[in-house]
């Protein structure tokens, strides 16, 4: 059966005071554009809920959708009807009938008091109803159901709602700034993204590629993960893709090879941080996590992170490989991220490359060569790719 | 022109028919090479393989693109036969399948030692399950029996057996489907074979698709590359590949708005042409609305297949795979009917583009040809 609206309820925003419409309204803007595929759609914003009437589109594939916009508590399918409770118990038992669920609970509210049926009689009545005419076996559990039907008698309608669905939580993306994620193509890098957007910090990506030691299939592995992280924001993420290759070779050329690993990444920080600067970002984010590699110990992060000025944020730095990777799946990244292809940091390992670096070699090390130089060309250079919902849109071939 | 042999071919679809040709200027690319240009014709290959598997509900690593429906059942029919002989070398068919699995089970048994049961079937061409039941062996490795007989129309009973062979769970089940895509629903469930044509749906010729469950291992006949699983190798046809998607989709779009109208012409041309005098209707039992088979006695089926083609109306004596060979079809003698109704009979097929028009002129010509010739025997 298809509903007829969906009641959507905010999540931690309904704490936060004056600043309410600022975030009720960008959930509603991010919300439309996650949903843009669904044109017949309507949005109607209220105070505590906001309800968008379907008008003819597919419940369940709206609901897909809107279970990745940040800012959403949770959100229940609606049905409304005339106020005939005969056809209303037809319905309930049709949508029970579709489910699968075996325990059930009817709640009714009556706030029309006119109407001649009682809450508590009218539950009995509707749960006899749907033992009736429901095929397989059903038992109602009035504490902990597994179908949970709520009734609401209004004076113009009745209201159905079925089982509430969790949203995806977190504050609508975009009313935290936005940031600049380092973006490598590993599973770490997508899950700290995912994170970042959820706290509603919109995010921009830099790529480091280094052609033609890192290949195509790299390359577009970055564009997949962005194109699923972007369901997760306003629908659009920008990438810039900087070509790393002359820097990295003059790193490679000018440093011991146990500090070259250390001074790429600090090139890498600083070539961050001006593009973060360019494009009104606040922070980078990346996907370091302490002591994973050698450039994640915390003497490592120390070293690399002097050279610059703005906040690294690092949201995954105290989680688990597995619980990272438990994220990973959740949002779907994982098995792009595990593409067997070269990113620039692993296309020249050093056999043994430093963990606990001095911050004094390593200048010692870059004074012997113009990096700056190399830093603004990347800078200058840089490749600026808008992902939304025309990457790879073949539509028309299939 | 009235044409009424889509169980011979089908026109191509103008939609897949322009993208096709799109495809074919834009992508000569191998879609195996690294470059960008390869990566991405690979994709849409893959997302097509997907796709597909999507729209029949299986796994995207068990659809195999093949060159044509015949392809599908040889490389499935041998690939188990020589996966499995060293459980046993019993196949069990039916005496009436498509010459692509008949003539495989005959090669299997004259150069490979196979032992091949012929299930019998009834004068409307249907087996008896009970037959299949007292052929199955300790050493059978394989049951292969059509859907839809491409000849008479006739719709084997797959659930059945798939409930008999639960019980044999080392027998393969393979399915030729080439005849019933589009036109009933199909269920994979249970099936460790499928064989598809993508020419019967409106779409290319050179394109066939074979379903093979992931738990069932097949002897690759086209050894090379790394292309389709290593099941077949050979430079992938990509263009074709990728088109096979939306052939599909279209094919099984407003399905039963589709099937309720053939249903309709079905019954209507059978209720016409047993107005006629001297034809008999050999369509019977549960079967497809596409095809009706009858017989005008006395008459030779060539004379009155070449008199409606002077009249612009396209039929055929049988299927257009053996259509060059001896005088009473294979499936026909069969079914075991008199002698005289099997020598003349006559295939019509129809589709959703079938208009009730054709059905009319149809008939009106029959009509005036069985008035105008000679009865020859």
């Amino acid at each position: 059966m298809e509903a007829n609206y969906i009641v959507v309820r905010f999540g931690e925003l309904t704490t936060k005071g004056k600043n309410r419409k600022l975030f009720t309204q960008k959930l509603l803007k991010n919300a439309k554009e996650i949903l843009f595929e669904f044109p017949q759609l309507q949005y109607q914003l209220q105070y505590d809920r906001l309800y968008i009437y379907l008008n003819g589109a597919n419940h369940l594939l709206v609901n897909e959708k809107l279970k990745t916009v940040f800012g959403i508590h949770s959100f229940s399918n609606a049905y409304k009807f005339e106020k005939d409770l005969d056809v209303v118990k037809d319905a309930i038992a049709k949508m029970i009938n579709e489910d699968t669920k075996t325990t059930f609970k009817i709640n009714t509210k009556r706030s029309d008091k006119t109407f001649p049926k009682k809450s508590q009689d009218i539950n009995r009545e509707i749960a006899g109803h749907v033992f009736h005419h429901v095929d397989r076996q059903l038992k109602v559990d009035v504490h902990h159901p597994e179908m949970l039907v709520t009734v609401e008698i209004r004076h113009d309608a009745i209201y159905v709602m079925t089982n509430v669905i969790k949203g995806a939580g977190g504050y609508p993306v975009g009313i935290g700034g936005k940031a600049l994620l380092m973006l490598s193509g590993g599973i770490d890098s997508p899950v700290a993204g995912y994170l970042t957007l959820k706290r509603g910090v919109d995010i921009e990506c830099v790529h480091f590629a280094a052609p033609p030691y890192t290949n195509e299939f790299a390359r577009e592995k970055v564009f997949d993960l962005v194109d699923k992280l972007r369901h997760y924001t306003h629908g659009q993420i920008t990438v810039h893709v900087v070509n790393f290759t002359k820097l990295q070779l003059a790193v490679y050329d000018h440093c011991d090879e146990s500090y070259a690993m250390t001074v790429m990444r600090r090139m890498m920080y600083r070539i961050g941080e001006k593009l973060a600067i360019k494009n009104h970002c606040l922070a980078l984010v990346n996907g370091e996590s302490i002591g994973q590699v050698a450039s994640q110990t915390l003497d490592s992060m120390n070293v690399i992170n002097q050279v610059i000025s703005i906040p690294v944020l690092r949201p995954v730095l105290c989680l688990d490989k597995l619980e990272i990777i438990d994220i990973a799946q959740k949002i779907d990244t994982y098995d792009i991220s595990i593409r067997p292809h070269e990113d620039c940091c692993t296309i020249f390992t050093p056999k043994a490359p430093a963990t606990k670096p001095k911050s004094y070699k390593a200048e010692a090390f870059e004074a012997t060569f113009d990096y700056e130089t190399y830093v603004n060309e990347c800078v200058e250079n840089v490749e600026t790719i808008v992902v939304d919902a025309n990457y790879k849109n073949d539509e028309e071939i299939f | 022109m009235v044409y009424l042999d889509y169980a011979a071919t089908t026109p191509y679809n103008k939609d897949v028919l322009k993208t096709y040709t799109q495809l074919l200027e834009k992508y000569f690319y191998n879609a195996d090479s690294i470059y960008s240009q390869g990566i991405e014709v690979n994709r849409l290959l893959e997302k097509s393989r997907g796709l597909l598997a999507k729209m029949l509900d299986v796994d995207e690593e068990e659809m195999i693109f093949t060159s044509c429906g015949s392809e599908a059942n040889n490389m499935a029919i041998k690939g188990i036969a020589f996966q499995y002989q060293n459980r046993g070398k019993h196949i069990i068919t039916t005496s009436i399948e498509h010459s692509s699995v008949y003539e495989t089970c005959k090669e299997l048994e004259e150069v490979f030692g196979f032992e091949v049961t012929y299930l019998p079937v009834d004068h409307t061409g249907h087996i008896h399950i009970d037959d299949l039941k007292k052929s199955i062996r300790n050493d059978t490795i394989l049951v292969s029996v059509m859907c839809i007989n491409n000849e008479v129309g006739s719709i084997q009973p797959i659930e059945e057996i798939k409930n008999v062979l639960k019980d044999h769970p080392l027998v393969k089940f393979h399915v030729d489907m080439v005849q019933a895509l589009g036109k009933i629903k199909i269920d994979l469930k249970g099936i460790d074979c499928a064989s598809f044509s993508a020419h019967k749906i409106n779409g290319l010729k050179g394109s066939g698709l074979l379903f093979k469950r992931k738990s069932t291992t097949l002897v690759p006949l086209i050894n090379g590359g790394q292309q389709e699983f290593g099941l077949r190798g050979g430079t992938s046809n990509a263009c074709t590949y990728i088109v096979l998607a939306k052939t599909l989709r279209l094919a099984l779009e407003n399905f039963d708005q589709k099937e309720k109208y053939v249903s309709k012409l079905n019954k209507y041309l059978i209720k016409e042409l047993q107005t006629i005098p001297d034809v008999i209707i050999n369509t019977g039992g549960k079967v497809s609305s596409h095809i009706v088979n009858f017989s005008c006695i006395g008459y030779k089926p060539e004379v009155i297949l070449h008199a409606l083609e002077e009249k612009d109306i396209l039929i055929s004596t049988r299927s257009a795979c053996s259509s060059k060979t001896s005088d009473v079809s294979r499936v026909m003698q069969q079914l075991h009917l008199p002698d005289e109704v099997a020598k003349s009979a006559l295939r019509v097929s129809i589709s959703d583009l079938t208009k009730e028009e054709e059905i009319d002129k149809f008939i009106y010509c029959l009509k005036e040809v069985l008035d105008s010739i000679k009865k020859q025997r």
